[in-house]
């Protein structure tokens, strides 16, 4: 007996892998649906979907920026405080004291621009592709709630290094938020926590980043992706290319 | 719901009267629409700043007799310009109506000019040369009981409406 053997023999490894280790179709299926995370996925897919070419990849780019995202995130999350002057402190101690940091904060600012750039690609691939027809019409809206996520994830994060770029573009963009018909000023009031950028703004951007534009992302990537396998799985170039008009 | 009506039991014939089930039914779900309805009044009314602990909007700019005609005295810090003019005295707002860069007044061409993108104000707060959108705001002068002028920098006026001491 195998060491693999005997640890696949325990009750404890048993209780929570119940499928067995044969190489039959049953269990490939058993892998896929027994796991909460890989049963949004079909469990068969077709050989050519997986081509590159096929959907060039760029919603599991978008998927793998966010992951890099999220534990980038985390662990920059370890040294910020989000409070006047000490963010802008915070974030030159982490490019040039902390181990690491400056890779670590540059890999999530590059993420983040591979992220935006993947994602709007991605809509481009679905948008010649037709994937977005019945009766994927639906995963496209949750994709454009995505993107848009994407985008107030990216400017709520714009704003927490506490430079001038990021006063600036905070104090613009919250004034664009302003001119909204009757509710602008009142949007532009809690946004800011009040009438100017100050530590109130740095505060809620910071909770909007870190944590209610996270969760509301990550599960309607989770609904974006099980939609997938409900629709058909992905939907590559349509097979009358060459005859439509 | 009178799809469900069937599930639970034979039809009733009259269906103008509500049977108690529905009216249970309607009084639990109308209280979790009430619950549902305050706790976002109460959430909204939560994230609105009560107090807030930003630098006043007013301060204090001297005495009206040291605006004669001509006389333009910016404030760097609250970003205003208090100017005397032909008719009374008026306060600017110095914030580019453009992208929000401050203002400065150039005292040998007369002009208030904005060093970000090089908007062009006369001294009525008027677009003399873009990108600016729209000329600077009126703000509101007033005098406290010494006498001396005070401008709120939070309150716009109607352009024009100059303060006579």
């Amino acid at each position: 007996m195998t060491v693999g053997e005997w640890v696949r023999n325990t009750s404890v490894y048993r209780s929570v892998i119940r499928h067995g280790v044969a190489p039959t179709n049953r269990n490939r299926s058993l892998i896929i649906f027994e796991n909460l995370f890989l049963h949004v996925h079909p469990v068969k897919v077709r050989e050519k979907t997986l081509r590159f070419t096929h959907t060039f990849w760029l919603g599991g780019i978008t998927l793998a920026s966010t992951i890099i995202l999220v534990a980038t995130g985390i662990l920059l999350m370890f040294y910020y405080h989000p409070s006047v002057p000490q963010a802008y402190r915070d974030m030159k101690e982490l490019q040039y004291v902390v181990d690491n940091g400056v890779f670590l904060r540059n890999l999530h600012r590059w993420s983040a621009h591979l992220m935006v750039f993947s994602a709007f690609l991605h809509m481009l691939r679905v948008f010649y592709h037709r994937a977005y027809r019945p009766p994927r019409q639906f995963n496209w809206v949750v994709g454009v709630v995505l993107l848009l996520l994407t985008l107030l994830l990216s400017y709520t994060g714009y704003l927490l290094p506490w430079d001038q770029l990021a006063f600036w573009g905070v104090s613009v963009g919250t004034n664009m938020a302003k001119q909204a018909p009757l509710i602008g000023e009142r949007v532009r009031f809690f946004l800011l926590g009040g009438n100017i950028v100050s530590e109130n703004a740095l505060l809620r951007f910071y909770v909007l980043h870190c944590v209610v534009l996270p969760v509301a992302l990550l599960l309607l990537i989770s609904v974006h992706i099980w939609r997938v396998r409900k629709d058909g799985g992905v939907q590559g170039p349509p097979d009358d290319e060459r005859r439509s008009p | 719901m009178p799809e469900l009506e069937g599930m639970f039991g034979p039809e009733v014939e009259e269906e103008e009267t509500l049977g108690r089930r529905d009216f249970f039914t309607q009084i639990g779900v109308g209280a979790c629409a009430v619950v549902a309805v305050a706790s976002g009044i109460v959430t909204l009314d939560y994230l609105e700043p009560k107090v807030l602990f930003e630098p006043s909007t007013t301060y204090v700019a001297g005495s009206p007799l040291d605006f004669a005609p001509g006389v333009v005295v910016p404030n760097q810090e609250k970003k205003a310009f208090v100017i005397g003019g032909a008719n009374g005295i008026y306060a600017l707002s110095a914030v580019c109506t453009h992208l929000g860069c401050i203002t400065r007044y150039k005292s040998d061409e007369s002009v208030i000019a904005c060093p970000c993108h090089g908007s062009r104000f006369d001294l009525e707060g008027n677009v003399t040369h873009g990108p600016a959108p729209r000329p600077l705001p009126w703000l509101d002068v007033s005098q406290d009981a010494n006498g001396n002028l005070v401008v709120d920098t939070g309150i716009v006026i109607a352009r024009g409406k100059v303060f006579r001491p």
